[in-house]
């Protein structure tokens, strides 16, 4: 049986243009800045002042609350002070600024063996490692993993299947290593008694899925799920559904289904910050699109400035008019480039031609076609969805499962009159949202 | 700062699909038909059918410029609506019948309400009751198309199916099937040829600009009401009856052409086929019981009027709030 969920779009996939870069190590020229909040939660907390020296690998924030996470040094450096800098996503944030002495002296780190450790130990090494959602969200690791009934475990998801037309990144790292993504597995699953552990790749990564095959024979209690390619098939939601067919609306958590979802990148930061002993300092990053003179692969230190690294790949193409931060359908547009990459940037994508803006996308009135419907993994209603947000019309939004849109962005994709469906769904769940938090 | 760059909400790629393309699809659908049709009838029927799509697109322009709008002929939509309503037409109708026509439907039927999108009848098939009701005996007047005199069904001037209802039931049935499948039998320009339609069909299903959903359960549900009929009112069945039922008259333009009309019909797919169904039964109804022969026409545009009501009843589950748990 071929897994995958109802719905769905094809985009144009584009990941022929970097997928066989190589990982290059990248050591940063600027300064690094290291924002506070690199995760869903209370922001950390600094343990360090303007003129200490820290070293790689060094807690330089420490977790703001249980929801939180600490934030190390990716290199060793001066700390310069706190300053606001301007993140991905377009807001601006407090963030911890070190000056790189490019020696790159790391803090003893503390291997451990993982079968000797307690899993209080092990959810203690992954918390003060600072390992969050890798994938994009960056959910504290140690909260997904102490869900408050640990035996209903069932599942623990690889999320592989990266989804988002031209990133490559988590293809890269299991290439590169699937050993580490095995082994970050093992760690996870021997956490729960009645967890098996499944690594979700799509199928258009043959070679990825034949290298995790072989690799995983025999183990017990793993195993590689060969996923339909479709957008969004690596969506929380949508992977648990094809994997095990239950379905979560947005009210409820992974755990309620038995599952936990985990990004390939992730479990590889799970097994550096258990069984090196090593918290996150550095991830894959994906420099990729017709706009970039060279895709590349980097392993970049975290708080790197994003324009350091269109510097490396061979600069922007002269034409290129649009820097996409993560993949082109839920990625975010940039207007600055002088941005630190943080623990959940994946990428930049670099397009010549800005299909938005093009002539052919301008706006036109709704003709009900139902493509929007087809295609809405939340099996919601977008169009209509769409004009209760821009009537402001709160309560049929909410009536009509507004609430349970996952924000993906296929309908806007598909449809035929180019209306910004997703955009107004999007600004009408946040207006819902702060005006629940008031009540 | 060195460059510029656009910045927008995600996503940022969209798929090729655009409302005009989807438009000028159903125009290249509806030649082979319209083809069939000035092949059959000759020139009358293509000075019929340039009529109705130009003043169409004229009304459409003129409104436009008058009301200070945005010019929307380049969508194609006016284009589809014009050419319908002329393939709607018998071909020796008086040609200010079908430009009175597009323009009631441009005017009337679609801008007063608000333009592309906001209609709830058909225009097409709006503008063609509208005809029926006012000049009934200029639109069933197939007499001057007088290829088929005496020649197919021996009835003059008449449709496979107003013989059926003037002779009987299976009298009536005389107008072999094959020729209604190829489409040299007497009827309005483009609803003679069901092979010509269906061609129409396989392009929009091709390029996935429709589904079969309601096309499908229209007809199927009809051919039930019909089967049904036949059984229940103790005349047996007969396969001649049936098919001339189904591949006579408008049936298949409608199916396939004007059910199918987005703005017109439920957006939801479980929507769709309740509307195929209230279509078979109502056309079944029309047909069968009616004064008219056809009833392709009213049971649309009186199913267009339901289908806010079967949106609602018809919205989907959203994701994870059926309970479907394992």
């Amino acid at each position: 049986m071929r897994l995958t969920f109802k719905g769905g779009v094809h985009p144009f996939e584009g990941k022929e243009m970097s997928k066989d870069c190589p990982v290059e190590k990248y050591f940063p020229k600027a300064d690094l800045a290291y924002p506070l909040s690199q995760h869903i939660g209370a922001p950390a907390k600094p343990v360090v002042a303007k003129g200490d020296h820290v070293l790689a690998g060094q807690m330089i924030a420490e977790a703001g609350g249980f929801v939180s996470a600490p934030i190390h040094a990716s290199v060793s450096g001066t700390v310069k002070g706190i300053e606001k800098r301007l993140t991905a996503t377009g807001g601006m944030a407090d963030a911890i600024i070190v000056e790189n002495d490019g020696l790159y002296e790391e803090v003893e780190f503390h291997p451990a063996d993982p079968a000797g450790l307690t899993r209080e130990e092990i959810i203690g090494r992954i918390r003060d490692g600072g390992v969050v959602g890798l994938g994009g969200a960056g959910f504290p690791t140690h909260v997904k993993l102490s869900p408050k009934e640990p035996d209903k475990i069932e599942y623990i998801l690889v999320n592989g299947a990266e989804c988002e037309p031209y990133l490559t990144s988590d293809y890269r790292r299991m290439m590169d290593q699937p050993e580490k993504v095995v082994e970050g597995l093992k760690i996870v699953v021997g956490l729960f008694k009645n967890a098996k552990g499944c690594i979700c790749i799509e199928d258009n990564k043959p070679d990825c899925i034949a290298k995790m095959k072989a690799l995983t024979e025999g183990i017990p209690k793993i195993e590689v799920k060969e996923m339909v390619t479709k957008y969004p098939q690596g969506g929380e939601r949508t992977l648990i559904y094809a994997v095990t067919g239950r379905e979560i609306n947005s009210s409820m958590l992974p755990a309620d289904a038995g599952c936990i979802v985990d990004n390939v990148e992730t479990i590889c930061s799970i097994y550096d910050a258990v069984a090196l002993g090593r918290p996150i300092m550095k991830r894959i990053f994906t420099v990729t699109g017709k706009g970039i003179n060279k895709p590349s692969h980097f392993e970049v230190c975290t708080g790197t400035d994003m324009a350091e690294l269109i510097e490396a790949a061979g600069g922007l193409k002269e034409n290129a008019g649009k820097v996409i931060s993560g993949g082109p359908m839920m990625g975010f547009a940039m207007y600055d480039l002088h941005v630190p990459c943080v623990k959940t940037s994946s990428s930049l994508l670099c397009m010549q031609s800005d299909p938005v803006s093009d002539a052919k996308a301008e706006e036109t009135a709704c003709i009900n076609c139902g493509r929007c419907v087809n295609v809405c993994p939340g099996h919601v209603i977008p169009a209509r969805l769409a004009t209760f947000a821009q009537r402001g019309d709160m309560e049929n939004f909410q009536k009509f499962d507004g609430m349970e849109c996952c924000e993906c962005g296929c309908c806007s994709y598909i449809c035929p009159a180019k209306r910004p469906l997703t955009q107004s769904i999007k600004s009408m769940r946040k207006m819902v949202l702060a005006s629940r938090k008031k009540k | 700062m060195e460059q510029m760059f656009n910045v927008s909400s995600n996503p940022h790629v969209r798929a090729r699909m655009t409302t005009a393309k989807i438009m000028q699809l159903v125009t290249i659908a509806l030649l082979p038909a319209a083809i069939v049709g000035i092949y059959n009838f000759g020139l009358k029927a293509l000075a019929v059918m340039v009529v109705s799509t130009g003043t169409a697109v004229l009304s459409e322009w003129l409104y436009d410029h008058f009301m200070h709008k945005k010019n929307t002929i380049k969508d194609f939509s006016a284009v589809v609506t014009g050419l319908l309503i002329g393939m709607n037409m018998p071909a020796g109708i008086p040609l200010w019948i079908p430009a009175l026509g597009s323009i009631f439907a441009i005017i009337v039927v679609k801008q007063l309400f608000g333009g592309l999108g906001q209609n709830f009848m058909n225009p097409a098939l709006a503008a063609r009751c509208f005809l029926m009701i006012s000049f009934a005996g200029k639109m069933t007047d197939f007499s001057v198309s007088d290829k088929f005199k005496g020649a197919v069904d021996g009835v003059t001037g008449a449709t496979a199916l107003a013989s059926l209802r003037d002779h009987g039931y299976m009298a009536g049935a005389s107008v072999p099937v094959k020729n209604l499948i190829i489409g040299n039998v007497q009827g309005t320009i483009g609803e003679t040829s069901v092979i010509a339609i269906l061609i129409g069909a396989a392009i929009l299903l091709c390029y996935k600009v429709i589904s079969a959903r309601i096309p499908l359960t229209y007809i199927g549900s009809f051919a039930v009401f019909v089967i049904i009929y036949m059984l229940a009112s103790g005349k047996g069945f007969d396969v001649n009856y049936l098919f001339t039922h189904i591949c006579g008259g408008g049936l298949m333009l409608g199916a396939w052409f004007m059910a199918t009309d987005y703005v017109t019909s439920p957006i939801t797919p479980k929507g769709q086929y309740v509307y195929g169904v209230c279509l078979g039964v109502l056309t079944g109804i029309f047909r069968i019981f009616g004064a008219s022969a056809e009833g392709v026409s009213y049971a649309i545009i009186f199913c267009n009027l339901l289908v806010p009501q079967i949106d609602r009843f018809t919205r989907p589950v959203a994701f994870g709030k059926g309970g479907a748990k394992k």
